[in-house]
């Protein structure tokens, strides 16, 4: 399932990126990036409240196949100029961090 | 294969240029078609160190050396240096400044991440002169 895919069936929204990237590992959730540096999986699902373009070069380098920014939060100027450029998909929903999680796994069809 | 080498100065405190050489790296290898898991690993190393040197070193220098068998990356700061390397490697330990925190950084994860994503790594630190570490990944 790709991230525009996983938008239309979710309800959340495509922040930045094309969402054509298929997401095919597994999802993980995390603020702390360096956390996320030595943890998150590639070609996964990442959801996070961190919107700045540090999060974009963090999910560039782990190989992120998506960006779920939950609680609202929104993307940065600055990041969403890099995300487009560098075509990082980012998706944002009002839900918090768990219910957002819970319901990308149930799209994804993850246990 | 012949070796290649590339070199990149990283400016202290912009976090809004940080991870710059790292991408460059990443889209090298990629290019030169290395393995997803060996561009990983180079990749995150190095931003871990490039973060490493926005962050404490105010500034610094990287150089990455690839030859047949191996990516060599040097990182190479004149900050402060550290009193306690063993510490420093400790997971979870940190000195970062609020400021930084507030970025996400400053979790005390970025040498014990580069430790375990290189396949050897060396700190040399001399407190009041600097900081270079030495990361090699290999390639088989």
């Amino acid at each position: 399932m790709t991230g525009k895919e996983l938008a239309a069936a979710c309800g959340f929204t495509l922040a930045c990126g094309s969402g054509e990237r298929e997401i095919g590992g597994e999802i993980y959730c995390c603020d702390l990036l360096s956390i996320v540096m030595g943890r998150a999986p590639a070609d996964g699902l990442w959801v996070t409240v961190m919107g700045n373009l540090n999060s974009i070069a963090v999910a560039v380098l782990t190989d992120s196949a998506c960006i779920l920014l939950a609680e609202g939060m929104g993307l940065d100027e600055d990041a969403k100029a890099r995300g487009d450029q560098q075509d990082v998909t980012v998706l944002k929903t009002p839900l918090p961090v768990y219910e957002a999680a819970r319901a990308a796994a149930k799209a994804l069809g993850l246990p | 294969m012949k070796g290649l080498h590339y070199h990149y100065q990283v400016p202290g405190d912009d976090f809004t240029r940080a991870g710059e050489a790292s991408g460059a790296i990443k889209a090298a290898l990629k290019k030169l078609g290395f393995s997803p898991q060996v561009v990983r690993k180079v990749a995150i190393a190095m931003y871990e160190g490039e973060i490493n040197l926005v962050i404490h070193g105010g500034g610094g220098e990287i150089d990455v050396d690839i030859d047949g068998e191996k990516v060599t990356m040097v990182l190479a700061d004149h900050g402060p240096g550290i009193p306690d390397i063993q510490k420093a490697m400790e997971e979870g330990w940190s000195t970062a400044p609020d400021n930084v925190r507030s970025l996400g950084f400053g979790a005390g994860m970025g040498l014990p991440n580069m430790k375990k994503y290189s396949d050897e790594m060396t700190v040399e630190s001399v407190v009041g002169e600097g900081t270079t570490v030495t990361m090699v990944v290999k390639l088989v």
